[in-house]
């Protein structure tokens, strides 16, 4: 699939050029050029030989949805859908992410005066029926974008050990864990931005 | 073969948020700084301090995301043409990851925005009771955007630009706190989830 070549956050929070957010934008131009080479970095990778484009499509529809901010969420949905082989992929990312609903952050502190703290809050994992058709990579891919979107502070060595597991190579967990935490920063940009205009 | 994380069984993690330095141990093994080709040192922007970083070095296994959120991050946070001043900005980074949970990423930015403002005793109160302490305006509404920023689903909303605005932050101001917060929802994930804060030495 092509990627577009219009900047990503401008046209999710629908700056037009010269308007006033185009303006503040402006004023931040490393910030704005470089958010988008990110992207560009995660979704038109030179090589994707360590995760591959159509688990990075649906990994991002299902951190998207997770988000529940519809703009955004259907432009990595529309994405995936429209990526080559998707096919089933696209309705069991759906099924999971509905499954996968929450609020956050929550998630424990190490035993201590934070416990008081704590919040409790649901450990996501992929259904077993859905598991099979997603893979192995994906289904460690998506239980781990929802630890890093809603409890990142539940993180473990051995949270990253089962990413290992499944077949993913050190670079691929690095790919992963930025592709998750990158649209945590697009998605807030998008829905702060946009609170202007509202 | 499967690749596999690296454990620190004998250490005691901290337990409560500080300003006093704080080591980082990463999970995954750091590229070996005497193997960095030209596109990892690149995307480490050939600064020592970044090269000799294991975090950074744990990036640079993805050297193109590195080099654009390092240089995202560069824009967010040190470009003073006009905008929220710095001591805010880093305000913004410390309320986020109080609210994460980053103990880490926390105890960095707190150390920088009381060098900036000199005002330790507000940053730490921050840090001691949380997101709700009360730190003065425009201090406490910046705290206050940060933290509907970091929420998910996102909770931010027109009423927080309206209580930016009326603690006296501009249209560019108001940007940068919800760059900087959004930043630190980016930052806080791989920090908490690539390595673990260890005490201080």
């Amino acid at each position: 699939m092509s990627t577009p070549h219009l900047d990503v956050i401008d046209h999710l929070t629908g700056i037009v050029p010269g308007s006033r957010l185009d303006v503040v934008r402006t004023a931040r131009p490393d910030a704005r050029v470089h958010a988008q080479k990110s992207f560009e970095a995660l979704f038109a990778p030179a090589d994707a030989v360590d995760f591959s484009m159509l688990d990075r499509h649906a990994l991002a529809a299902f951190v998207a949805g997770l988000h529940q901010d519809s703009t955004t969420a259907d432009f990595y949905a529309n994405r995936l859908h429209s990526t080559s082989g998707a096919g089933e992929i696209a309705e069991i990312i759906a099924a999971e992410t509905k499954r996968g609903l929450a609020e956050g952050p929550y998630g424990d502190y190490a035993a201590g005066p934070l416990t008081a703290e704590n919040v409790a809050g649901p450990h996501y994992r992929v259904s077993p029926a859905n598991r099979p058709h997603l893979g192995e990579p994906l289904s460690a891919a998506l239980e781990h974008a929802h630890l890093l979107v809603f409890h990142p502070r539940d993180s473990s060595a051995a949270a990253l050990q089962s990413l290992l597991d499944a077949g993913l190579t050190a670079n691929a967990v690095v790919t992963v864990s930025q592709l998750v935490a990158f649209l945590a920063f697009q998605i807030r940009v998008v829905a702060g931005l946009r609170s202007f205009a509202a | 073969m499967t690749e596999h994380i690296i454990s620190y069984p004998d250490r005691t993690p901290p337990t409560r948020f500080t300003q006093a330095e704080l080591g980082w141990e990463p999970w995954l093994e750091p590229l070996a700084i005497d193997a960095l080709d030209d596109r990892q040192r690149a995307a480490l922007q050939n600064e020592s301090f970044r090269i000799a970083s294991p975090y950074f070095r744990v990036l640079a296994r993805d050297p193109a995301i590195l080099d654009a959120r390092t240089r995202t991050d560069k824009d967010i946070f040190y470009n003073t043409n006009a905008g929220l001043p710095r001591p805010e900005r880093e305000l913004a980074a410390v309320a986020a990851s109080r609210l994460n949970g980053c103990i880490f990423c926390a105890s960095v930015h707190a150390r920088f925005a009381t060098a900036h403002s000199k005002r330790s005793a507000d940053v730490q109160r921050l840090l001691d009771d949380g997101v709700s302490a009360d730190v003065g305006e425009p201090w406490n509404a910046i705290v206050a955007a940060s933290v509907a920023l970091t929420t998910t689903p996102v909770s931010f909303g027109p009423r927080h630009i309206e209580r930016l605005r009326e603690a006296g932050l501009d249209d560019l101001a108001i940007a940068d706190v919800i760059h900087g917060a959004a930043f630190f929802n980016w930052a806080n994930r791989l920090m908490l989830s690539l390595g673990q804060p260890a005490a201080p030495l």
